[in-house]
């Protein structure tokens, strides 16, 4: 089965995030080309494929950051400029500088500035989302800490907590599980968990394939062009991996994969 | 020292040397936090150039000509630098020094062709400015600060400075938020719909305000100079944003009056009969704070785990 | 009179082209490093120990002109500098711009105190020190560029002699080190030419547009060619001709400055560059970029209606129709039909060289967007459709 381009006239408008022919190049090679896919509603989703597959860029493609060649991207049925607040994006860690002069509770209170706006003060409402964020993510011991001391784990659950104070709808995560500590991993599915429960979306790159079956209900498997898309059950099976990565993924990995409950 | 001696010699150029510290300082923060800090040193350059455009088209002294034209021509070299860089995609280091030096080259030779120099518009006025002649002859004492005609004969380069320097902190406060977010997070401050690129441009404009209106009174080295040492020793004293600004405030008016200071005096308790250059002074001693910071400041290490 | 002038002139000339190659060389070297504007610092940290040289040959009775006293000075202030550079990055928090900036700064002021200093003593009224920030060839003695061509030369010799590690260092430092070169020495040994440039360069560009020498040349022939060996010898020539020219234009009339005129012309081939350079040129690469839109639409059309789906964007339609692939009607043309088969077929085809693990070389081959005829030989593209077939 080839799935390239399938241009389905509307975008199914109770989609949380529906893409169609997006294509995105950083230079004279597309890092994503002719991409569709819908989200399912209150699903979890994770983005997987190789290095270089684009999967970043496919989270940045739909928030605007980096220029569309060709394609359409729709939030809830609408334009993004309508709809951004209804989505938290959960940059990777590593994109910035940690030694930056801020503490915990300054970078929490970043996720409320669609509300505080320029000048409002910030109300002690805002500071009791921002104390919940950090419970919920089990950091409210640590919200005047300075950032640059806080651990991997740590710091990303300081950027999944930013996101919660957005109470957004549709969560976009790119690689939450890089370089954190397995309690910070546990601590963090449980969260993105709960958010499903609440009816929410979760969209994550992800990099642990043993792991995809486990923590996600929906999975995206690209390689620059989209293999599959659907629900984990028919869609992460060893041929769609095999599709994905090639010669990239060895194929001993593939029966571990199978052992661990795939079909 | 009395009031009639020190208010009409000293009062007037020190607190134009603070206001015009402070002004840069405060945008230096967010460019020593951008990695942007030489952004400043590029800016400095292209104020010549504009100032001369300006004097050329106008053919007045007018200083507000002269600003204008120093305004656009650190836009020009703003906007240039990142044009050139999303092409030729070279390093943007490289691309600043090559913007600054043509457009440094171009005013220096258009300082030379034009009958500009002869009206007291040189280089040497551009680096060092003129701070030690910012006097304020009317004044009788600290009276005067109280009498309306002594008030009309201060230097205008202190009215226009404390009106940018009131600019600049108001924008900076307006705008505290976005700066803090897109500084720490780009990626994410473009998630939340936040205009990241005009925020930088606004950030390198305010500095481009800062340096304009305070080269004419002290010259581009201090410009420099405020625009990194203080932010930068600021950096090495504590881990919180607002702290940081406070400390490099503190910093640049500690540099300024010491620096003036030590210029006018300081020859003369060694020996000499005449003073040396304030902006020097001040430019040497904001690098002596960053050295001192250096070795002893509480922070100056990074943490990152 | 005339001759002596014309000769003096040529002497400038020559010393001022020798300075730029030279400068052009090691230039080049901190560009490929990425820490052009270290240069800058070095070069503003230079003032005060000219100004302290200067200084203490005046106190020992000299006239303080010596440019070996010059010279000895501006080395100490410079290495100072380049040290305080060091010591801010490695030792603090702070970033090498910052530490770049607030040395130039700092150290700059600096001189600019003794320069004043200077002023004031009676033998500094004549010296014309404060020549030094720009450049002054109007009162240049003989010596004076006979000692410049004669240094620009030198300079040069060096900077060839050191040209093959320093090109290794910069381009792969771990494997520099791996041949047992000195990493240290080479970036000293580079730092020390810059030091030379730049006092050389003194009485004819001047202190302050001396590092427009160092980095515009080479970024001009970094715009010109993407080969490493290529970008020295090219930076050499542009700084060279540079110096040369701008020295020559610049004796027609009293009122030109050497320094700027020089800078200026290397600003001149660098905006060349900037629009006409094949590679990195503004002309190019917006054609490049419009180019590749176009095929990325195209392509994403075919597909699409090889599929049996309709093409919405008004732009992919546009083309099409253009390429004459598609009736205004949405319909494919004979043409169309065909192209579209074809594109379908090379992403079935690209499809099974990504699921089969011995094809990743070839498919490291291709770009993903064009005609695999275009990446692959006939035979080539014959074995894949033999292959896929027996799989089928």
């Amino acid at each position: 089965m080839l799935k390239v381009h399938r241009d389905t006239r509307n975008p199914d408008p109770s989609s949380p995030l529906a893409i169609r022919g997006l294509s995105v190049s950083y230079g004279e090679k597309p890092a994503l080309f002719s991409v569709d896919l819908t989200i399912a509603p209150q699903s979890m989703t994770a983005i997987i494929g190789p290095n270089g597959a684009g999967k970043s860029t496919l989270l940045k493609a739909v928030l605007g950051t980096v220029p569309r060649l060709a394609g359409q991207v729709s939030i809830f049925g609408r334009a993004l400029a309508s709809e951004r607040h209804r989505i938290a994006y959960v940059p990777q860690r590593a994109s910035v500088d940690w030694d930056f002069p801020a503490d915990v509770r300054d970078v929490v209170l970043m996720g409320l500035y669609r509300q505080s706006g320029l000048l409002r003060r910030i109300t002690r409402a805002d500071e009791a989302v921002a104390e919940d964020a950090l419970a919920r993510v089990g950091m409210q011991d640590f919200r005047n800490r300075q950032i640059g001391q806080l651990s991997g784990g740590q710091q990303q659950r300081v950027f999944l907590a930013r996101a919660l104070a957005q109470n957004a709808d549709l969560y976009l995560l790119d690689e939450p599980f890089a370089g954190v500590d397995a309690a910070t991993e546990t601590a963090i599915i449980a969260v993105l968990k709960k958010l499903k429960d609440a009816g929410k979306t979760v969209v994550a790159v992800h990099h642990d394939l043993s792991t995809v079956a486990d923590y996600f209900d929906h999975v995206v498997m690209i390689n620059t062009r989209l293999i599959a898309e659907g629900e984990i059950g028919t869609t992460f099976t060893p041929k769609n991996l095999q599709d994905t990565y090639g010669g990239r993924l060895m194929t001993a990995q593939i029966d571990r994969l199978r052992e661990a409950g795939l079909h | 020292m009395s009031g009639a001696e020190f208010v009409p010699l000293s009062l007037t150029p020190i607190l134009i040397g603070v206001f015009a510290a402070i002004s840069c300082a405060l945008p230096g923060n967010f460019l020593v936090l951008r990695k942007q800090a030489l952004m400043g040193d590029a800016i400095s350059h292209v104020v010549l150039p504009g100032i001369v455009v300006g004097f050329l088209i106008t053919r007045s002294l007018d200083a507000w000509a002269m600003l204008l034209g120093a305004a656009a021509a650190a836009l020009f070299s703003v906007v240039a630098i990142d044009v050139i860089r999303r092409i030729s995609r070279i390093e943007t280091g490289a691309i600043m020094g090559v913007v600054f030096t043509t457009l440094f080259a171009l005013g220096v030779l258009l300082l030379e062709q034009s009958d500009a120099s002869s009206v007291h518009l040189d280089v040497e006025h551009a680096l060092m400015g003129n701070l030690e002649s910012l006097i304020w002859l009317e004044a009788r004492g600290w009276s005067s600060l109280l009498d309306p005609k002594a008030l009309a004969s201060l230097p205008p380069e202190l009215p226009r400075l404390a009106l940018s320097l009131v600019l600049i902190l108001g924008l900076m406060l307006i705008f505290w938020r976005p700066l803090k977010i897109s500084t720490f997070d780009e990626g994410y401050a473009e998630s939340l719909g936040l205009p990241v690129r005009a925020i930088s441009l606004g950030l390198v404009m305010v500095a481009a305000l800062a340096a304009v209106t305070a080269f004419d009174a002290v010259g581009s080295i201090i410009v420099i100079a405020m625009f990194i040492c203080p932010a930068a020793a600021a950096r090495l004293m504590t881990d919180r944003l607002s702290a940081q600004i406070w400390w490099s405030v503190v910093f640049a008016c500690l540099s300024a009056i010491l620096g003036y200071i030590l210029a006018g005096y300081g020859p003369m308790w060694i020996g000499f009969d005449h003073a040396v250059s304030a902006a020097g002074m001040i430019a040497t001693i904001s690098g002596l704070i960053l050295g001192i910071c250096a070795v002893f400041g509480p922070k100056r290490q990074a943490r990152t785990g | 009179m005339s001759f002596a002038l014309s000769y003096n002139v040529v002497l400038v000339m020559i010393g001022a082209g020798l300075l730029g190659i030279a400068a052009g060389v090691t230039g080049t070297f901190m560009f490929l490093r990425k820490r052009a504007l270290l240069s800058d610092a070095v070069s503003h940290a230079t003032l005060p120990g000219l100004c302290g040289g200067f200084i203490v040959m005046v106190a020992l009775g000299g006239t303080g002109r010596a440019l070996e006293g010059l010279l000895i000075g501006s080395t100490i202030s410079a290495a100072l500098g380049l040290w305080v550079v060091q010591f801010l990055k490695t030792r603090t928090r702070l970033t090498e711009d910052a530490a770049i900036g607030a040395v130039l700064s700092s150290f700059f002021g600096l001189g600019v105190v003794m320069l004043t200093l200077i002023q004031t003593m009676s033998a500094g009224q004549q010296a014309g020190l404060d020549h030094l920030l720009l450049g002054s060839t109007a009162a240049m003695l003989r010596e004076d560029a006979q000692i410049i061509a004669a240094g620009g030369a030198l300079v040069l010799c060096i900077a060839l002699i050191l040209h093959r590690p320093m090109m290794l260092t910069a381009f792969d430092e771990n494997f520099a080190q791996s041949l047992g070169l000195n990493l240290r020495l080479i970036d000293g040994a580079a730092m020390a030419l810059i030091l030379a440039v730049t006092v050389i360069g003194l009485k004819i560009v001047g202190l302050i547009l001396i590092v427009a020498l160092l980095i515009i040349p080479s970024v001009t022939a970094r715009m010109i060619s993407n080969r490493a060996h290529h970008i020295t010898p090219l930076a050499g020539v542009i700084g060279g001709v540079s110096g040369m020219v701008g020295a020559g234009i610049s004796s027609l009339a009293p009122d030109l400055p050497t320094g700027a005129i020089i800078v200026l012309v290397s600003s001149g081939f660098f905006l060349f560059a900037l629009f006409f350079a094949p590679a990195r040129g503004v002309l190019a690469s917006a054609a490049r970029a419009r180019k590749f839109q176009r095929r990325v639409h195209r392509r994403q059309g075919l597909l699409a209606l090889a599929q049996g789906y309709h093409v919405h964007e008004p732009y992919t339609r546009k083309l099409l129709q253009h390429d004459g692939y598609l009736r205004a009607d949405g319909v494919l043309t004979e043409r169309g039909e065909d192209a579209a088969k074809a594109a379908l077929r090379d992403e079935t085809r690209l499809a099974y060289l990504r699921r089969n693990p011995v094809y990743s070389e070839f498919l490291s081959r291709h770009d993903g967007l064009s005609d695999l005829s275009r990446s692959f030989t006939r035979d080539e593209l014959h074995h894949i459709d033999r292959a896929m077939e027996t799989k089928a």
